[in-house]
């Protein structure tokens, strides 16, 4: 519970700063087929070749190195690569039965840079990612058969219990539920993520984030940002934000229709920018960072930092501009019932 | 923000079984492209929360929510409102939990299991991040005063708030609404202890919110309308004032309170806030004054005969009135040229203003076959003059009507021939039980444009394959007309149209068939249509044959290991209090009170849940009217005595050996007497078991004594004579209505004497307390499926209950030659008492359980497949 309330408090006193992509960064590094293998998946029966998760056991002083520049940059919260480390998501690669090691190594190889960059005045604290997993329980992959699916609530749940409690053997700080492309699936994590903390008799605080696909302002399976907020509210998480997809300059009505709705703090981290014909991201961190610190000084945000094509220094761009800038002050909504379908209802 | 608020949330509850026949009809039928139609009217109608219930005997309702749930999910316009998942099972409600992106309602939680049930499902509740409705419900029961109401909601919402700190905002009480004005002294104050309750779980409980279900209230002034509205506006004025925030209320019953005559309001407000002791008896007796108004329909009734004599004929048709149709019409035949013209002129203008509000859903279809009966009346009338002048009436064309051989049930059919006729169309119906030689020769004699052909058992779909078999043999070029309750575009579509080379065309329901023959009737029309017809059932071929089966197929041997074990340890199986066969009699008088209304709307093609129906803002007015003409009907035949009932039942020791039932003849069990051969489900039940009916009786080497029952019950012994008797007098409306009487009270039977046996003569249920409400929820224990029905699709098994029980001996009842009993209102099947026996449905079943099945029935593997064919894929 320390860390809660330093949590807490460090959120009250400023703007948190979270790390940019794992994605990117690993990269840079071009690995072929033998760096993903290293020597224990040598003789691995299937083509492993971008499992970047795995990469905490092939390669684990690749991605300390990583954590390490993100904390050098200024970021107050790493994230652990745990993004596809869950049984449905590793299946690709036919090795469910290392997700809950991944997320284990993961966790301490982020617990290991964060305790070495940690001071009193800036403590530092590791994010146990959930991803989405590459499935959808509430959209029908048969465009013939829309009532069908290929991943039930209860595997969802299974799958996060398991990714759950690798983080926290491995020291997590933080539950991040990331991504999120269909709620049901988050509803899932959140579902698994309480039990486990029951089970444990040990509870972490959760940072919930969401993803808006398009310019409609909607999740992929649908929702509106408000309506989204109301859905995973019930976990009463630390923070609640959006992620990816967009680029700062498209992404901000969306934190702004969630600040306004928000009773704890809001996150954002988004893309830099649209990926260009190339498929790369190319809004430098100057650039990015001017959008940031407007919105800081709208009163937006409490937590910040990047998605796909973030870098360390789009990091320490970002870190620097909201340096001196109040964090946001949370929404205070009255007591109404919040429930949601696609849209929100208040009564 | 887009967020919308409101101070009374209003939910939708047409997506509701239990509440709406016609979406029950639809999911039973597994029809749920229609029901997400049902959802998506809801929703555009303005309904801001829908309530979805899949409480259903009939139905894996498990399953049901989930696929609906899922389709929902499919369709922007519908899911964009929050759900309220609705069901008296926490499986089914947790099922559909885990369905939801959004934050939907459950409907509902309570303490009737005591706290620790209750704090379980409540955690979960906010876990799956959902609102909860809570019942006013505790260990000892449903609250009913004030004080209870509200000390069952201050319990829930301390436990909840305290134990579990569930925000009070996600709760909502629903502390019941009872009705008042009963008759019965302690009810009198159930509106005000509901009024009072609210008022303070709003001053005490900080956030909670009222919710409930308005109809309730008034539910003894069922047939006022005008006084149910009063009653529902003036209760919703005084509990909304009180707190009430939320409510299932149907805003088509619902009077202004302001518009509501002093006088009345005045009493219903004496019986709702119970201010004076009289105050029941005061309502009681001012509520004909607003019943229907009968004023003016005496004035309207006079007015109109003053009209001119073709606006009367076509008053008196739209109406249904025969009482002048006599001398209307021979007032027209002295104004026209030839009788003829009358047929031609006002009569046909008249029907085809029926067809268009018909057609229009303007009226409905028992109106319409009144309308059938003044027409046929004025024809017979003129028909006369018409033979003096040897003039030729010309008709839109000729139809034969059959219902196939092997097969009784007419009633579709009878429907159909009437609403032909409203639209000129000349219909030869052959009847029941007609052969395919019969129909095709009677087709070639009278010259004929088209052949319908009707059935509503299973085999009968068999015996259409042969007729359409039989014309492509014979060179017929005439469309033929698919219809009845088991047809079904897709069967025909892949049986039947790819063995005719002419249109084939299924026919969904009476209100369609017009449309159907008047685009076939021409050369060239039918080209075009049948152009398109056969693109439309490629398609629905296409469709059948990519159609993935719902959950995967097992083998029999894995569908066996996962068989259903009911409990013995707890049970113990009754003896009988006498074994062997009995017969019971039963006069009209008593099973009219058994009588399941619901269905017999439905056949008149009017949806909706009795008695609600008769208020529906629709259908409301029809329904009243066909009831009092049903009830007119049954004190007819209760009087002269032209129905009779008569009923056999058998009880045996039994016991099971795989998917038989081993009868035996004494209790010694030496012998047996009748095996029962019943049939396994073969899908992938990843959850429940594989059900089988003889899983429910205790298998031979269990060693314990079991018991099982067979009957047979008809009410339609003199159903065809009467309908008859009427179809003479040229009254097809109540020639239909007889059979749709005698048809409910078979069913009527089949659940009296039901309860006979469960309470007396085996008697495994001597306490049972139900009313017929329960009765036809099918709150008991025990099941009594019939063969031909989903839990036993086989329909030879009948000839088993026939030998078993010497059915015609003792009742009359007759098999025909498909196993449809004769007369047409009769009941036949089975009875199982374990308290864990259910309603399944067999449905697909494999190769390997066909060829046990023919084994077990000494069958050719040919015949098996010929009785099993709706179980094959």
């Amino acid at each position: 519970m320390q860390h809660l309330t330093t949590l807490e408090q460090a959120l009250r006193d400023r703007i948190l700063i979270l790390d940019g992509a794992m994605g990117t960064m690993i990269q840079r590094h071009k690995f072929e087929e033998q760096d993903y293998r290293g020597e224990r998946f040598a003789d691995w029966h299937t083509d492993i070749k971008g499992n970047n998760d795995l990469l905490v056991l092939s390669q684990p002083d690749v991605i300390f190195d990583i954590h390490s520049q993100y904390l050098e940059a200024g970021a107050d919260i790493i994230e652990t690569n745990t993004f596809n480390a869950t049984t449905i998501s590793m299946a690709d690669y036919e090795m469910q039965s290392l997700a809950k090691e991944i997320n284990i190594e993961a966790a301490k190889l982020a617990k290991k840079a964060c305790e070495k960059y940690s001071t009193p005045d800036k403590p530092r604290f590791v994010a146990g990612v959930l991803g989405p997993t590459s499935r959808t329980a509430s959209i029908s992959p048969d465009v013939n058969d829309p009532g069908y699916r290929n991943v039930h609530f209860d595997e969802l749940v299974e799958a996060y219990v398991e990714a759950t409690h690798g983080l926290m053997d491995g020291g997590a700080d933080i539950i991040l539920i990331e991504t999120i492309f269909d709620t049901l699936n988050a509803k899932a994590a959140a579902f698994a993520v309480e039990q486990v903390f029951d089970e444990r008799q040990q509870r972490l605080p959760v940072m919930i984030s969401g993803t808006i696909t398009d310019a409609s302002g909607r999740t992929l399976s649908g929702q509106t940002t408000e309506a989204f907020y109301y859905s995973m509210r019930h976990i009463q998480p630390i923070s609640f934000g959006l992620n990816c997809a967009l680029g700062p300059d498209l992404l901000r009505q969306y934190v702004k229709e969630l600040s306004d709705a928000a009773e704890c703090a809001v996150s954002a981290h988004p893309n830099a920018g649209l990926p260009n014909e190339f498929g790369e991201y190319d809004m430098e961190g100057e650039e990015m960072a001017e959008h940031i610190q407007e919105w800081a000084k709208s009163g937006l945000l409490n937590i910040v930092g990047g998605c796909c094509g973030t870098t360390p220094e789009h990091i320490k761009a970002i870190a620097d501009a909201v340096a001196n800038v109040a964090p946001r002050v949370p929404a205070k909504q009255d007591v109404k019932m919040r429930l949601s379908g696609l849209e929100p209802f208040v009564h | 923000m887009t967020q919308q608020t409101a101070s009374f949330i209003n939910v939708g509850e047409r997506t509701n079984v239990t509440g709406s026949a016609m979406f029950k009809r639809l999911i039973l039928e597994g029809d749920f492209d229609t029901a997400l139609d049902v959802a998506r009217q809801q929703v555009e109608n303005g309904a801001q929360i829908i309530d979805i219930n899949m409480d259903e005997a009939m139905l894996d309702s498990e399953a049901a929510m989930v696929r609906f749930l899922n389709l929902i999910a499919s369709e922007p316009d519908i899911s964009r409102v929050p759900i309220m998942i609705d069901s008296s099972k926490w499986s089914i409600i947790e099922a559909g939990l885990k369905c939801v992106q959004g934050k939907a309602i459950v409907n509902s939680i309570s303490l009737k299991e005591g706290e620790e049930a209750f704090l379980h499902q409540a955690k979960l509740v906010k876990r799956y991040g959902a609102a909860t409705v809570v019942m006013a419900f505790d260990e000892k029961g449903q609250a009913d005063t004030e004080d209870r109401k509200f000390e069952i909601c201050e319990r829930s919402y301390k436990v909840l708030t305290e134990k579990l700190n569930f925000p009070p905002e996600d709760i909502i009480f629903d502390p019941n609404i009872f009705a008042v004005a009963t008759g019965i002294e302690e009810h009198n104050n159930y509106a005000v202890d509901f009024i009072n309750a609210t008022r303070r779980i709003k001053k005490h409980l900080p956030h909670a919110h009222i919710s409930g279900g308005l109809s309730n209230v008034s539910f003894s002034f069922r047939g006022n309308n005008p006084v149910r509205e009063a009653m529902h506006s003036v209760f919703l004025y005084h509990a909304i004032k009180a707190g009430m925030d939320m409510g299932i209320v149907n805003a088509g019953q619902l009077a202004v309170y302001d518009d509501i005559p002093a006088e009345l309001k005045e009493a219903v407000e004496d019986v709702i806030l119970n201010r004076r002791d009289d105050g029941t008896d005061r309502l009681l007796e001012m509520a004909p004054k607003y019943l229907g108004d009968g004023k003016e329909v005496v004035k309207a009734t006079l007015e109109w005969r003053e009209w001119p004599v073709n606006k009367r004929l076509e008053h008196a048709l739209v109406k249904g009135i025969t009482d002048f149709i006599e001398e209307d019409t021979e007032e027209a035949r002295l104004q026209a040229e030839k009788p003829l013209h009358v047929i031609e002129g006002p009569l046909m203008d008249g029907m085809n203003v029926v067809g268009d509000l018909f057609g229009e859903g303007k009226m409905f279809l028992p109106q319409v076959v009144k309308s059938a009966r003044v027409m046929k009346r004025a024809v017979a009338y003129l028909e006369p003059y018409i033979e003096l002048e040897k003039d030729q009436s010309s008709s839109n064309g000729k139809i034969l009507l059959a219902t196939v051989k092997g097969d009784v049930h007419d009633i579709g059919k009878n429907i159909v021939g009437v609403v032909l006729q409203c639209n000129n169309f000349e219909i030869i119906d052959l009847g029941v039980m007609v052969s395919s030689e019969k129909i095709l020769r009677t087709a070639r004699e009278e010259n004929v444009d088209m052949i319908g052909l009707s059935g509503l058992i299973t085999p009968s779909l068999d015996e259409m394959v042969n007729v359409a078999k039989e014309m492509q043999r014979q060179g017929f070029d005439l469309p033929l007309l698919i219809g009845g309750a088991t047809t079904s575009k897709a069967h025909t579509a892949v049986k039947i149209e790819q063995n005719y080379q002419h249109p084939v065309v299924y026919v969904p329901n009476a209100s369609r068939a017009v449309g159907v023959c008047q685009r076939l009737i021409t050369k060239e029309n039918r080209a075009i249509y049948a152009a398109e017809l056969a693109k439309e059932y490629d398609v629905v071929r296409e469709q059948h044959a990519r159609k993935q089966p719902r959950s995967k197929p097992v083998s029999l041997e894995r569908a066996r290991d996962n068989k259903f074990v009911p409990d013995f340890s707890q049970y113990q199986p009754s003896t009988p209090n006498q074994l062997g066969v009995q017969t019971i009699e039963a006069d009209i008088a008593t099973l009219r009170e058994y009588i399941d209304w619901t269905p017999f709307f439905l056949t008149w093609s009017l949806a909706g849940k009795y008695p609600r129906i008769l208020d529906d803002e629709v259908v409301g007015e029809e329904a009243k009217k066909l009831f009092v003409d049903a009830n007119a009907l049954l004190d007819r035949v209760i009087a002269s005595g032209e129905l009779k009932a008569k009923g056999v039942f058998g009880l045996f020791p039994a016991n099971s050996q795989g998917e038989d039932v081993l009868i035996y003849t004494d209790e010694s069990r030496q012998h047996v007497l009748k095996t029962a051969h019943h049939l396994r489900q073969q899908t992938l039940k990843p959850k429940g078991a594989n059900y089988c009916l003889s899983d429910f009786v205790a298998s031979v080497d269990s060693g314990v004594k079991d018991y099982m029952g067979a009957f047979a019950v008809t009410a339609g012994i003199g159903e065809d004579e009467l309908a008859q008797v009427f179809l003479d007098e040229l009254d097809d409306y109540n020639s239909i209505m007889s059979k749709a009487i005698a048809d409910r009270l078979a069913e009527a039977f089949a659940e009296y004497m039901h309860q006979l046996v469960r309470k007396q003569h085996w008697g495994f249920a001597a306490d049972e307390q139900l009313d017929n409400n329960e009765l036809i929820r099918e709150k008991y224990q025990g099941i009594r499926p019939a063969p031909g029905y989903a839990a036993c699709p086989e329909h030879t098994e009948k000839q088993t209950i026939w030998e078993l029980l010497d059915a015609e001996k003792h009742t009359g009842m007759q098999l025909t030659e498909s196993f449809a009993m004769w007369p047409g209102a009769s009941v036949s099947g089975w009875y199982f008492a374990h308290p864990d026996c259910r309603y399944f449905a067999v449905a697909q079943i494999q190769q390997d359980q066909l060829e046990d099945y023919a084994e077990r029935k000494n069958w050719s593997l040919e015949t098996a497949e010929k009785w099993l064919g709706p179980n094959l894929s």
